[in-house]
Protein backbone atom coordinates (compact mmCIF):
# COMPACT_ATOMS: atom_id res chain seq x y z
CA UNK A 1 0.00 0.00 0.00
CA UNK A 2 1.33 3.36 -0.86
CA UNK A 3 1.53 6.22 1.77
CA UNK A 4 -1.14 8.58 1.31
CA UNK A 5 1.64 11.22 2.34
CA UNK A 6 4.69 11.58 1.24
CA UNK A 7 6.98 13.38 3.71
CA UNK A 8 9.80 15.29 1.54
CA UNK A 9 12.63 14.83 3.75
CA UNK A 10 13.43 12.58 6.79
CA UNK A 11 15.68 13.27 9.47
CA UNK A 12 16.81 11.35 12.51
CA UNK A 13 14.28 9.97 14.96
CA UNK A 14 15.92 12.16 17.91
CA UNK A 15 15.85 14.89 15.64
CA UNK A 16 12.17 14.68 14.83
CA UNK A 17 11.74 14.73 18.53
CA UNK A 18 13.86 17.75 19.56
CA UNK A 19 11.74 19.63 16.74
CA UNK A 20 8.74 18.62 18.11
CA UNK A 21 9.67 19.61 21.64
CA UNK A 22 10.70 22.90 20.84
CA UNK A 23 8.42 23.73 18.28
CA UNK A 24 5.56 22.57 20.26
CA UNK A 25 7.23 24.93 23.12
CA UNK A 26 7.28 28.11 21.07
CA UNK A 27 4.18 28.14 19.87
CA UNK A 28 2.42 27.20 23.08
CA UNK A 29 4.59 30.49 24.51
CA UNK A 30 2.65 32.56 22.21
CA UNK A 31 -0.96 31.49 23.81
CA UNK A 32 -0.28 33.28 26.97
CA UNK A 33 1.07 35.90 24.89
CA UNK A 34 -1.84 36.38 22.91
CA UNK A 35 -4.03 36.89 25.57
CA UNK A 36 -2.55 38.90 27.08
CA UNK A 37 -1.84 40.96 24.16
CA UNK A 38 -5.62 40.68 23.62
CA UNK A 39 -6.90 42.31 26.45
CA UNK A 40 -4.12 44.86 26.91
CA UNK A 41 -4.69 46.21 23.41
CA UNK A 42 -8.77 45.78 23.51
CA UNK A 43 -8.06 48.21 26.74
CA UNK A 44 -5.70 50.20 24.44
CA UNK A 45 -8.36 50.74 21.58
CA UNK A 46 -11.39 51.48 24.12
CA UNK A 47 -8.57 54.59 25.88
CA UNK A 48 -7.92 51.97 28.90
CA UNK A 49 -4.55 50.57 30.46
CA UNK A 50 -6.08 46.71 30.39
CA UNK A 51 -4.73 44.38 32.65
CA UNK A 52 -1.52 46.74 35.08
CA UNK A 53 -1.77 45.06 38.17
CA UNK A 54 -0.59 41.19 38.00
CA UNK A 55 3.26 41.37 37.76
CA UNK A 56 5.32 44.33 36.07
CA UNK A 57 2.64 45.36 33.60
CA UNK A 58 0.29 43.13 34.19
CA UNK A 59 2.51 40.40 32.38
CA UNK A 60 1.48 37.62 35.16
CA UNK A 61 -2.37 38.30 34.15
CA UNK A 62 -2.57 35.39 32.02
CA UNK A 63 -0.78 33.00 34.63
CA UNK A 64 -3.51 34.36 36.79
CA UNK A 65 -6.36 33.53 34.76
CA UNK A 66 -5.56 29.83 34.09
CA UNK A 67 -3.83 29.13 38.10
CA UNK A 68 -7.90 30.44 38.55
CA UNK A 69 -9.15 28.02 36.08
CA UNK A 70 -7.43 24.94 37.40
CA UNK A 71 -8.14 25.33 40.81
CA UNK A 72 -11.81 25.37 40.02
CA UNK A 73 -14.10 22.41 40.70
CA UNK A 74 -14.61 20.27 38.07
CA UNK A 75 -18.36 19.47 38.17
CA UNK A 76 -20.93 18.67 34.96
CA UNK A 77 -24.76 18.01 34.73
CA UNK A 78 -26.07 14.76 35.78
CA UNK A 79 -27.08 13.88 32.05
CA UNK A 80 -23.74 14.70 30.52
CA UNK A 81 -22.13 11.74 29.02
CA UNK A 82 -18.65 11.29 31.74
CA UNK A 83 -16.10 10.63 29.10
CA UNK A 84 -16.99 12.44 26.13
CA UNK A 85 -17.75 15.75 28.04
CA UNK A 86 -13.69 14.96 29.56
CA UNK A 87 -12.62 14.16 25.68
CA UNK A 88 -14.62 17.11 23.39
CA UNK A 89 -12.08 19.77 25.02
CA UNK A 90 -8.93 17.51 24.78
CA UNK A 91 -9.92 17.22 20.60
CA UNK A 92 -10.64 20.89 20.39
CA UNK A 93 -6.71 21.28 21.68
CA UNK A 94 -5.13 18.11 20.13
CA UNK A 95 -6.66 19.54 16.28
CA UNK A 96 -5.06 23.38 17.29
CA UNK A 97 -1.96 22.20 17.98
CA UNK A 98 -1.40 19.16 15.42
CA UNK A 99 -1.59 21.61 12.73
CA UNK A 100 1.39 23.73 13.91
CA UNK A 101 3.43 20.57 12.70
CA UNK A 102 3.35 21.94 9.13
CA UNK A 103 3.81 25.26 8.97
CA UNK A 104 7.57 25.92 8.14
CA UNK A 105 9.50 28.17 9.80
CA UNK A 106 12.65 28.13 7.23
CA UNK A 107 13.78 25.58 4.79
CA UNK A 108 16.11 22.95 4.93
CA UNK A 109 19.04 24.42 7.05
CA UNK A 110 22.88 23.24 8.41
CA UNK A 111 23.06 22.77 12.17
CA UNK A 112 26.64 21.93 12.70
CA UNK A 113 26.73 19.71 10.02
CA UNK A 114 23.30 17.87 10.37
CA UNK A 115 20.50 18.91 8.10
CA UNK A 116 17.42 20.13 9.45
CA UNK A 117 14.37 21.22 8.35
CA UNK A 118 12.81 23.92 9.86
CA UNK A 119 9.52 22.65 10.28
CA UNK A 120 7.44 19.54 12.11
CA UNK A 121 6.60 17.72 9.11
CA UNK A 122 6.65 18.57 5.23
CA UNK A 123 3.51 16.17 4.15
CA UNK A 124 3.17 16.16 0.68
CA UNK A 125 -0.93 16.95 1.00
CA UNK A 126 0.44 20.15 2.87
CA UNK A 127 -2.75 22.04 3.24
CA UNK A 128 -4.96 19.08 3.37
CA UNK A 129 -3.44 18.35 6.27
CA UNK A 130 -4.34 21.53 7.79
CA UNK A 131 -7.77 21.50 6.58
CA UNK A 132 -8.22 17.20 7.84
CA UNK A 133 -7.51 18.86 11.38
CA UNK A 134 -9.65 21.71 11.08
CA UNK A 135 -12.12 19.44 9.94
CA UNK A 136 -11.66 17.58 13.32
CA UNK A 137 -12.14 20.60 15.10
CA UNK A 138 -15.39 20.40 14.62
CA UNK A 139 -16.14 17.90 16.58
CA UNK A 140 -14.51 18.85 19.74
CA UNK A 141 -16.97 21.74 19.29
CA UNK A 142 -19.72 19.51 18.34
CA UNK A 143 -19.05 16.68 21.01
CA UNK A 144 -18.62 19.49 23.75
CA UNK A 145 -22.20 20.58 23.25
CA UNK A 146 -23.86 16.82 22.66
CA UNK A 147 -21.80 14.98 25.70
CA UNK A 148 -23.05 18.07 27.95
CA UNK A 149 -26.41 16.80 27.76
CA UNK A 150 -27.91 20.15 27.88
CA UNK A 151 -30.03 21.24 25.14
CA UNK A 152 -28.33 24.90 25.12
CA UNK A 153 -25.13 23.49 24.63
CA UNK A 154 -26.69 21.42 22.02
CA UNK A 155 -28.62 24.11 20.26
CA UNK A 156 -24.93 26.46 20.57
CA UNK A 157 -22.89 22.90 19.13
CA UNK A 158 -25.22 22.93 16.34
CA UNK A 159 -24.79 26.97 15.78
CA UNK A 160 -20.92 26.19 15.60
CA UNK A 161 -21.21 23.37 13.73
CA UNK A 162 -23.49 25.09 10.83
CA UNK A 163 -20.76 28.30 10.78
CA UNK A 164 -17.73 26.17 10.90
CA UNK A 165 -19.05 23.98 8.16
CA UNK A 166 -20.06 27.01 6.12
CA UNK A 167 -16.81 28.84 6.36
CA UNK A 168 -14.56 25.84 5.72
CA UNK A 169 -15.97 25.46 2.11
CA UNK A 170 -14.77 29.12 1.26
CA UNK A 171 -11.61 28.97 3.25
CA UNK A 172 -10.80 25.54 1.31
CA UNK A 173 -11.97 27.38 -2.09
CA UNK A 174 -9.57 30.53 -1.67
CA UNK A 175 -6.45 28.39 -1.08
CA UNK A 176 -6.96 26.72 -4.51
CA UNK A 177 -5.90 29.99 -6.64
CA UNK A 178 -1.80 29.92 -4.10
CA UNK A 179 -1.54 26.17 -5.11
CA UNK A 180 -2.44 26.41 -8.88
CA UNK A 181 0.28 29.24 -8.57
CA UNK A 182 2.05 27.28 -6.06
CA UNK A 183 2.06 24.09 -7.85
CA UNK A 184 2.26 22.16 -4.95
CA UNK A 185 0.48 21.41 -1.91
CA UNK A 186 3.74 21.50 0.43
CA UNK A 187 4.16 24.40 2.39
CA UNK A 188 7.68 24.83 2.24
CA UNK A 189 7.11 24.88 -1.78
CA UNK A 190 4.69 27.44 -1.59
CA UNK A 191 6.82 29.51 0.80
CA UNK A 192 9.55 28.82 -2.17
CA UNK A 193 7.22 30.03 -4.57
CA UNK A 194 6.72 33.48 -2.79
CA UNK A 195 10.24 34.18 -3.12
CA UNK A 196 10.28 36.94 -5.48
CA UNK A 197 6.30 38.24 -5.26
CA UNK A 198 4.24 37.10 -2.00
CA UNK A 199 0.79 35.93 -2.39
CA UNK A 200 -0.95 38.58 -1.27
CA UNK A 201 -0.06 40.23 -4.33
CA UNK A 202 -1.89 38.45 -7.10
CA UNK A 203 -4.20 36.42 -4.62
CA UNK A 204 -5.47 39.25 -2.95
CA UNK A 205 -9.42 38.07 -2.77
CA UNK A 206 -7.99 34.38 -2.12
CA UNK A 207 -6.45 36.16 1.29
CA UNK A 208 -9.54 38.23 1.97
CA UNK A 209 -11.40 35.25 1.81
CA UNK A 210 -9.18 33.19 3.63
CA UNK A 211 -8.66 35.76 6.24
CA UNK A 212 -12.69 36.29 6.76
CA UNK A 213 -13.10 32.62 6.84
CA UNK A 214 -10.39 32.01 9.10
CA UNK A 215 -11.86 34.55 11.47
CA UNK A 216 -15.23 32.15 11.77
CA UNK A 217 -13.58 29.46 12.03
CA UNK A 218 -11.47 30.46 15.06
CA UNK A 219 -14.60 31.87 16.67
CA UNK A 220 -13.22 35.39 16.38
CA UNK A 221 -15.45 38.29 16.26
CA UNK A 222 -17.24 39.87 14.64
CA UNK A 223 -17.99 35.82 13.94
CA UNK A 224 -18.43 34.73 17.53
CA UNK A 225 -21.70 33.31 17.11
CA UNK A 226 -20.70 29.85 18.99
CA UNK A 227 -20.15 32.25 22.14
CA UNK A 228 -22.22 35.48 21.39
CA UNK A 229 -21.00 36.53 25.12
CA UNK A 230 -23.48 39.67 25.27
CA UNK A 231 -26.23 37.82 24.19
CA UNK A 232 -26.23 34.64 25.29
CA UNK A 233 -25.62 32.31 27.93
CA UNK A 234 -22.85 30.76 25.83
CA UNK A 235 -23.00 28.37 23.54
CA UNK A 236 -21.56 24.65 22.98
CA UNK A 237 -19.19 25.20 25.84
CA UNK A 238 -22.14 26.32 28.78
CA UNK A 239 -21.91 23.77 30.93
CA UNK A 240 -17.88 23.83 30.89
CA UNK A 241 -15.84 25.31 33.71
CA UNK A 242 -12.50 24.95 35.29
CA UNK A 243 -9.67 22.86 33.40
CA UNK A 244 -11.78 21.97 31.04
CA UNK A 245 -12.86 25.39 30.00
CA UNK A 246 -9.17 26.53 30.05
CA UNK A 247 -8.62 23.97 27.18
CA UNK A 248 -11.36 25.24 25.17
CA UNK A 249 -9.61 28.44 25.56
CA UNK A 250 -6.64 28.08 25.19
CA UNK A 251 -7.33 26.15 22.27
CA UNK A 252 -9.01 29.20 20.72
CA UNK A 253 -5.97 31.25 21.01
CA UNK A 254 -4.33 28.21 19.37
CA UNK A 255 -6.38 28.80 16.65
CA UNK A 256 -5.90 32.10 16.17
CA UNK A 257 -2.32 31.54 16.47
CA UNK A 258 -2.62 28.87 13.86
CA UNK A 259 -4.78 30.28 11.28
CA UNK A 260 -2.34 33.51 11.54
CA UNK A 261 0.81 31.53 10.42
CA UNK A 262 -1.04 29.61 7.93
CA UNK A 263 -2.01 33.21 6.55
CA UNK A 264 1.82 33.67 6.81
CA UNK A 265 2.59 30.79 5.52
CA UNK A 266 0.64 31.06 2.08
CA UNK A 267 0.03 34.80 1.48
CA UNK A 268 2.84 36.84 3.51
CA UNK A 269 5.53 34.58 1.93
CA UNK A 270 6.05 33.13 5.01
CA UNK A 271 10.33 33.43 6.07
CA UNK A 272 10.76 35.89 2.72
CA UNK A 273 11.49 39.04 3.04
CA UNK A 274 11.04 41.68 0.25
CA UNK A 275 14.40 43.56 -1.15
CA UNK A 276 16.17 42.27 1.84
CA UNK A 277 18.03 38.92 2.23
CA UNK A 278 18.67 38.03 5.79
CA UNK A 279 20.78 35.09 7.45
CA UNK A 280 18.91 31.65 7.43
CA UNK A 281 19.18 31.74 11.71
CA UNK A 282 16.47 35.36 11.42
CA UNK A 283 14.12 33.16 9.21
CA UNK A 284 11.68 31.61 12.24
CA UNK A 285 12.07 34.87 13.67
CA UNK A 286 10.59 36.68 10.36
CA UNK A 287 7.63 34.50 10.42
CA UNK A 288 6.74 35.07 14.12
CA UNK A 289 7.09 38.79 13.08
CA UNK A 290 4.41 38.43 10.24
CA UNK A 291 2.53 36.23 12.45
CA UNK A 292 2.33 38.69 15.99
CA UNK A 293 1.00 41.46 13.13
CA UNK A 294 -2.12 38.75 12.23
CA UNK A 295 -2.63 38.61 15.83
CA UNK A 296 -2.71 42.12 16.39
CA UNK A 297 -5.05 42.16 13.15
CA UNK A 298 -7.51 39.89 15.04
CA UNK A 299 -7.43 41.83 18.49
CA UNK A 300 -8.24 44.98 15.81
CA UNK A 301 -10.93 43.81 14.53
CA UNK A 302 -12.34 42.58 17.47
CA UNK A 303 -12.46 45.81 18.88
CA UNK A 304 -14.27 47.63 15.56
CA UNK A 305 -16.35 45.10 14.37
CA UNK A 306 -20.14 44.63 15.25
CA UNK A 307 -21.02 41.04 15.55
CA UNK A 308 -23.08 39.31 12.88
CA UNK A 309 -25.96 38.26 13.01
CA UNK A 310 -26.93 34.71 12.07
CA UNK A 311 -28.66 34.80 9.05
CA UNK A 312 -26.18 37.47 7.94
CA UNK A 313 -22.98 35.24 9.03
CA UNK A 314 -24.85 32.35 6.15
CA UNK A 315 -25.61 34.37 3.40
CA UNK A 316 -22.16 36.09 4.10
CA UNK A 317 -20.70 32.57 3.68
CA UNK A 318 -22.72 30.83 1.09
CA UNK A 319 -23.88 33.70 -1.36
CA UNK A 320 -20.85 35.60 -0.89
CA UNK A 321 -17.86 34.06 0.28
CA UNK A 322 -18.47 30.88 -1.73
CA UNK A 323 -19.31 32.09 -5.25
CA UNK A 324 -16.22 34.88 -4.78
CA UNK A 325 -13.85 31.90 -4.35
CA UNK A 326 -14.83 29.52 -6.85
CA UNK A 327 -14.73 32.77 -9.33
CA UNK A 328 -11.62 33.50 -7.95
CA UNK A 329 -10.08 30.01 -8.21
CA UNK A 330 -11.62 30.07 -11.93
CA UNK A 331 -9.85 33.17 -13.18
CA UNK A 332 -6.46 31.68 -11.39
CA UNK A 333 -6.34 28.94 -13.32
CA UNK A 334 -7.73 30.51 -16.61
CA UNK A 335 -4.50 33.05 -16.09
CA UNK A 336 -1.81 30.24 -14.88
CA UNK A 337 -2.88 27.95 -17.91
CA UNK A 338 -2.44 30.88 -20.29
CA UNK A 339 0.49 32.38 -19.03
CA UNK B 1 -64.20 52.02 6.37
CA UNK B 2 -65.26 56.01 6.60
CA UNK B 3 -63.77 56.76 9.40
CA UNK B 4 -60.46 54.85 8.76
CA UNK B 5 -57.91 57.66 9.27
CA UNK B 6 -55.58 59.18 6.49
CA UNK B 7 -52.25 60.36 6.78
CA UNK B 8 -52.58 62.99 4.54
CA UNK B 9 -50.43 66.06 4.76
CA UNK B 10 -48.39 64.25 7.67
CA UNK B 11 -46.94 61.90 5.06
CA UNK B 12 -43.41 62.54 4.96
CA UNK B 13 -41.61 60.78 1.84
CA UNK B 14 -38.26 59.06 2.91
CA UNK B 15 -35.89 59.66 -0.04
CA UNK B 16 -33.59 56.42 -0.07
CA UNK B 17 -30.63 55.98 -1.87
CA UNK B 18 -30.59 53.01 -4.56
CA UNK B 19 -29.39 49.62 -3.05
CA UNK B 20 -25.82 48.94 -4.21
CA UNK B 21 -25.23 46.30 -6.77
CA UNK B 22 -23.08 43.13 -5.96
CA UNK B 23 -19.83 45.06 -6.58
CA UNK B 24 -21.07 47.96 -4.99
CA UNK B 25 -22.03 46.87 -1.95
CA UNK B 26 -18.72 44.35 -1.61
CA UNK B 27 -16.69 47.57 -2.38
CA UNK B 28 -18.92 49.61 0.42
CA UNK B 29 -18.77 46.68 3.00
CA UNK B 30 -15.12 46.65 2.55
CA UNK B 31 -14.96 50.38 2.79
CA UNK B 32 -16.39 50.64 5.67
CA UNK B 33 -14.84 47.84 7.57
CA UNK B 34 -11.42 49.54 6.64
CA UNK B 35 -12.57 53.04 7.82
CA UNK B 36 -14.14 51.17 11.33
CA UNK B 37 -10.62 49.57 11.84
CA UNK B 38 -9.05 53.29 11.05
CA UNK B 39 -11.42 54.89 13.70
CA UNK B 40 -10.19 52.50 16.20
CA UNK B 41 -6.52 52.61 15.39
CA UNK B 42 -6.98 56.12 15.95
CA UNK B 43 -8.70 55.51 19.31
CA UNK B 44 -5.21 52.87 20.45
CA UNK B 45 -2.92 56.14 19.34
CA UNK B 46 -4.75 58.60 21.26
CA UNK B 47 -3.64 56.36 24.06
CA UNK B 48 -5.22 55.62 27.29
CA UNK B 49 -7.64 58.18 29.11
CA UNK B 50 -7.15 56.32 32.57
CA UNK B 51 -6.34 58.08 35.71
CA UNK B 52 -4.75 55.24 37.70
CA UNK B 53 -7.25 56.19 40.83
CA UNK B 54 -5.05 55.31 44.43
CA UNK B 55 -1.43 56.50 42.98
CA UNK B 56 -2.94 59.41 40.74
CA UNK B 57 -5.77 61.59 41.79
CA UNK B 58 -7.96 63.80 39.96
CA UNK B 59 -7.35 67.15 41.38
CA UNK B 60 -9.93 69.19 42.80
CA UNK B 61 -11.39 72.58 42.65
CA UNK B 62 -10.55 75.15 45.25
CA UNK B 63 -13.77 75.29 46.40
CA UNK B 64 -14.58 71.28 46.46
CA UNK B 65 -16.32 70.53 49.77
CA UNK B 66 -14.49 67.79 51.18
CA UNK B 67 -13.57 67.16 55.12
CA UNK B 68 -14.11 70.17 57.50
CA UNK B 69 -11.22 71.53 59.15
CA UNK B 70 -10.93 73.35 61.72
CA UNK B 71 -8.77 76.34 62.28
CA UNK B 72 -6.63 78.21 64.71
CA UNK B 73 -5.36 81.64 64.72
CA UNK B 74 -1.75 81.54 63.01
CA UNK B 75 0.20 83.89 65.61
CA UNK B 76 -1.30 83.18 69.16
CA UNK B 77 -2.50 79.30 68.19
CA UNK B 78 -5.73 79.90 70.09
CA UNK B 79 -8.34 78.08 68.51
CA UNK B 80 -10.87 80.38 66.27
CA UNK B 81 -13.98 78.75 67.72
CA UNK B 82 -15.60 80.05 70.20
CA UNK B 83 -18.24 77.50 71.00
CA UNK B 84 -21.63 78.96 69.45
CA UNK B 85 -22.94 75.83 68.09
CA UNK B 86 -24.16 77.97 65.16
CA UNK B 87 -23.00 75.48 62.54
CA UNK B 88 -24.88 72.50 64.70
CA UNK B 89 -27.86 74.87 64.33
CA UNK B 90 -27.13 75.53 60.62
CA UNK B 91 -26.51 71.31 59.48
CA UNK B 92 -29.38 69.93 58.01
CA UNK B 93 -27.99 66.60 58.85
CA UNK B 94 -27.90 66.99 62.20
CA UNK B 95 -24.06 65.46 62.88
CA UNK B 96 -22.47 68.19 64.31
CA UNK B 97 -22.43 67.99 68.18
CA UNK B 98 -20.55 70.89 69.96
CA UNK B 99 -20.46 71.49 73.50
CA UNK B 100 -19.05 75.00 75.02
CA UNK B 101 -16.79 75.54 78.10
CA UNK B 102 -16.03 78.70 79.58
CA UNK B 103 -12.38 80.01 78.83
CA UNK B 104 -10.60 80.45 81.62
CA UNK B 105 -6.92 82.67 81.96
CA UNK B 106 -5.58 79.26 82.96
CA UNK B 107 -6.88 77.43 80.13
CA UNK B 108 -7.27 79.46 77.42
CA UNK B 109 -8.01 77.37 74.46
CA UNK B 110 -10.18 79.69 72.25
CA UNK B 111 -9.66 83.74 71.79
CA UNK B 112 -13.59 84.44 72.16
CA UNK B 113 -15.30 83.94 76.16
CA UNK B 114 -16.27 79.81 75.63
CA UNK B 115 -14.15 77.64 73.53
CA UNK B 116 -15.61 73.99 72.44
CA UNK B 117 -15.24 71.23 75.19
CA UNK B 118 -16.24 69.12 72.27
CA UNK B 119 -16.75 69.25 68.70
CA UNK B 120 -17.40 66.55 67.14
CA UNK B 121 -18.93 65.59 63.11
CA UNK B 122 -20.45 62.90 62.25
CA UNK B 123 -19.04 62.11 58.87
CA UNK B 124 -21.35 59.23 58.08
CA UNK B 125 -24.20 61.66 58.41
CA UNK B 126 -22.46 64.88 56.87
CA UNK B 127 -23.76 65.51 53.35
CA UNK B 128 -21.00 68.06 52.57
CA UNK B 129 -23.22 70.95 51.88
CA UNK B 130 -21.17 73.76 53.47
CA UNK B 131 -23.93 75.17 55.79
CA UNK B 132 -21.66 75.19 58.67
CA UNK B 133 -18.82 76.63 56.77
CA UNK B 134 -21.58 79.42 55.98
CA UNK B 135 -22.55 79.76 59.22
CA UNK B 136 -19.35 80.08 60.93
CA UNK B 137 -18.87 83.79 62.39
CA UNK B 138 -15.51 83.46 62.71
CA UNK B 139 -14.54 80.87 59.65
CA UNK B 140 -13.47 78.39 62.09
CA UNK B 141 -14.76 75.54 60.30
CA UNK B 142 -14.26 75.47 56.45
CA UNK B 143 -14.07 72.37 53.92
CA UNK B 144 -11.29 70.48 53.18
CA UNK B 145 -10.60 69.46 50.14
CA UNK B 146 -9.70 65.49 51.20
CA UNK B 147 -12.48 63.27 49.81
CA UNK B 148 -10.97 59.87 51.03
CA UNK B 149 -12.74 59.09 53.82
CA UNK B 150 -13.84 55.60 54.03
CA UNK B 151 -13.26 53.55 56.86
CA UNK B 152 -13.98 50.15 58.41
CA UNK B 153 -16.22 51.14 60.91
CA UNK B 154 -18.90 53.70 61.53
CA UNK B 155 -17.81 54.87 64.88
CA UNK B 156 -14.30 55.76 63.01
CA UNK B 157 -16.45 58.30 61.01
CA UNK B 158 -16.91 60.48 63.79
CA UNK B 159 -14.18 62.95 63.97
CA UNK B 160 -13.00 64.66 67.39
CA UNK B 161 -12.41 68.03 67.53
CA UNK B 162 -8.50 66.74 67.72
CA UNK B 163 -8.57 65.07 64.47
CA UNK B 164 -10.23 68.12 62.61
CA UNK B 165 -7.70 70.65 63.92
CA UNK B 166 -4.92 68.51 62.68
CA UNK B 167 -3.17 69.19 59.62
CA UNK B 168 -4.40 67.01 57.20
CA UNK B 169 -2.45 65.30 55.40
CA UNK B 170 -1.98 66.44 51.87
CA UNK B 171 -3.43 63.67 49.86
CA UNK B 172 -5.58 65.55 47.73
CA UNK B 173 -3.95 67.70 44.59
CA UNK B 174 -5.35 70.91 43.89
CA UNK B 175 -6.10 72.17 40.41
CA UNK B 176 -4.78 75.36 38.83
CA UNK B 177 -6.51 77.95 38.33
CA UNK B 178 -6.75 77.43 34.37
CA UNK B 179 -7.64 73.79 34.50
Amino acid sequence: MSPLAVVGYYEPWWIQLLKGVVIFAVVFQLVPVALLAERKLLGRFQHRYGPNRVGPFGALQPMADIGKLLFKQQFRPRTSIGWLFALAPAISMLTAVATIAIIPFSNTVDIFGTQVGLYGVDPSIGILFAFAFGAIAFYGLMLGGWASGSKYSFLGAMRSAAQLISYEVAQGLSLVGVVMMAESLSLTRIVEAQEDLAFIVPQFVGFVIFLVAGFAETNRPPFDLPEADAELVGGYNTEYGGGRFAAYFAAEYLNIVVVSLLAVTLFLGGWNLPFVDPPTWVDPFVVLAKMLFFVFLFIWVRATLPRLRYDQLMSLGWKIFLPLATLNALVTAILVVSF
Amino acid sequence: MADRWTPGDDVIAVQRAPSPSAAGGAYRAFGATLKGLKTTFARYVEGPQTIQYPEEKTPVFPRFRGRHKLHRFEDTGLEKCVGCSLCAAACPADCIRVVAAENTPENRVSAGERYAAVYEINLSRCIFCGYCEIACPFDAITMGHDYEMSDYNRSDLIFTKEMLLAEPLDRTPLRNADE
